[in-house]
């Protein structure tokens, strides 16, 4: 990844935490996703300011068991995914709170 | 509901999470529903800091699904207020309303806060039908215009109906309305009693043959078969079950605070005013009752061939007398559905008084022998 990715929660889904999981329903088309423990840990730390390689290192990687680069290379992957789905925004610039209601598109 | 929400309301099931709590916000209302089972004077409804407390209360405690009603939820004057904080903790909001209230600019509103869906309730496609049900005039043509403001909005909009005498022949023409709209209908057959227990209005309830054809029309109905076949045997496992999810993984909590199994199932557990939600979901000792249930508990239904495809409400069952008793509205919609009949209807048939005798007066008597 050569720039940095920054990951905001979409204001406009719905969460919630049940068990060891991590609810999450899309605000577009009321779709459920449940992610897992890896994936909940980006989520909850995705606040729009901490650059995703930063999550990865500092979270990810000092939770569980994974080689730094492939945590960057599939946190990317989770995160566009999320995005495609209007779960998680992100961009290259830091996403201020206030811009974390994407509208359905 | 998708299988992975049907898969987690299980797992919340399991781990004795609320996973689903319906939050009535008042009980006034601009409608006067022939059905409803509501009292619609304000008592003490709670305040909007109040409301915002039993929400964080209700996030902590797991709630995913928030179902704001009432009463009419438009009547509140803070209701923007209370769905923006319900959505700032990320709750799944789903509305119900008759929408009266809602033009252009709220539906705008409700689009912005994301709401999951807004169920408005439409008794009949013919104006002096639905209006004859709300006893407002002009309620049916103001609501379908808030629906139609709803839906152009990108909402996600249901019409729900209740089956009743008053409507009985209606139902066809809702659904062809909501088809021509773009939105879901729901039918629900049962009227059932006033909180307060009064059962005046069960007389409301269509008859044994409108339910059974309601349950074997296809327009409604997916899998006729599958709904009407004759139940599967009873078996140890369906025995160990708990009935219902009613104070198991849901709730209802009341304008005023009190906490409930169900907003069906009436049974005082707790109220937030003086303590914890999670204190009132965890130690009710009402709650736990409702808990510690099983079929194999229940002495009527557990004998009964249609207790592993009966839809008993263990609610309507408490409002009847108690909380492990049979409901003898579920007990009817069973008969509809498989045509056999239950062991509670059999007791009561067989308690039922004899055909009075004719005695004869000895003049006629006469007549009658000659």
């Amino acid at each position: 990844m050569s720039q940095k990715l920054y990951v905001a929660q979409n204001k406009r889904v719905a969460a919630r935490i049940l068990g060891d999981e991590m609810m999450v329903m899309s605000g577009q088309d009321s779709t459920l996703f449940n992610l897992n423990p890896v994936a909940a840990v980006i989520w909850n730390a995705a606040d729009g300011l901490t650059p995703l390689d930063e999550i990865v290192a500092s979270r990810v990687c000092a939770e569980f068991d994974i080689e730094p680069d492939e945590a960057l290379r599939d946190a990317e992957a989770f995160a566009r995914e999320l995005a495609g789905h209007g779960i998680l925004l992100i961009s290259e610039e830091p996403i201020p709170r206030a811009s974390a209601s994407q509208e359905p598109r | 509901m998708s299988t992975l929400m049907a898969e987690m309301a299980a797992k919340a099931f399991h781990l004795g999470v609320p996973f689903t709590a319906q939050l009535d916000i008042t009980y006034r209302c601009n409608e006067r529903c022939v059905h409803c089972y509501l009292d619609h004077d304000d008592h003490g409804e709670m305040t909007t800091a109040e409301i915002k407390d039993v929400l964080k209360q209700l996030a902590d405690a797991g709630v995913f699904v928030l179902v704001i009603s009432g009463g009419e939820i438009m009547m509140r004057k803070d209701i923007f207020e209370i769905i923006e904080c319900a959505r700032e903790l990320m709750f799944c909001v789903k509305l119900k309303t008759n929408a009266m209230l809602i033009g252009e600019r709220e539906a705008e509103r409700l689009r912005e806060l994301a709401v999951d869906s807004v169920q408005v309730s439409i008794y009949s496609h013919r104006p002096e039908v639905h209006d004859g049900i709300t006893k407002v005039q002009g309620s049916l043509k103001r609501s379908l215009t808030a629906i139609r403001f709803l839906k152009s909005k990108g909402l996600n909009v249901k019409m729900a109906n209740v089956l009743m005498t008053k409507n009985a022949k209606d139902h066809a023409g809702v659904r062809a309305l909501a088809a021509e709209i773009g939105v879901e209908a729901m039918l629900d057959p049962t009227v059932t009693p006033m909180m307060d227990g009064d059962r005046s209005i069960l007389s409301l309830n269509v008859d044994e043959n409108a339910l059974r054809q309601v349950f074997r029309d296809p327009t409604l109905v997916k899998n006729v078969e599958a709904m009407c076949a004759p139940p599967p045997k009873v078996d140890e496992e369906a025995l160990d079950t708990r009935p219902c999810s009613a104070g198991n993984s849901s709730c209802y909590v009341s304008p005023y605070g009190d906490v409930y199994p169900c907003v069906q199932f009436p049974l005082p557990s707790g109220n937030v005013r003086r303590q914890r939600f999670i204190d009132i979901w965890n130690h009710s000792e009402q709650l736990n009752e409702v808990r510690s249930i099983r079929v194999r508990d229940l002495p009527s239904c557990s004998a009964c061939s249609n207790v592993t495809t009966c839809t008993r409400c263990p609610g309507l069952a408490y409002m009847e007398g108690n909380m492990r008793g049979p409901s003898t509205q579920d007990c009817e919609k069973s008969y509809a559905r498989t045509g056999i009949v239950s062991v509670n209807l059999q007791n009561k048939r067989a308690a039922a008084p004899g055909l009075v005798q004719i005695q004869m007066q000895p003049a006629f008597a006469s007549v009658a022998t000659a």
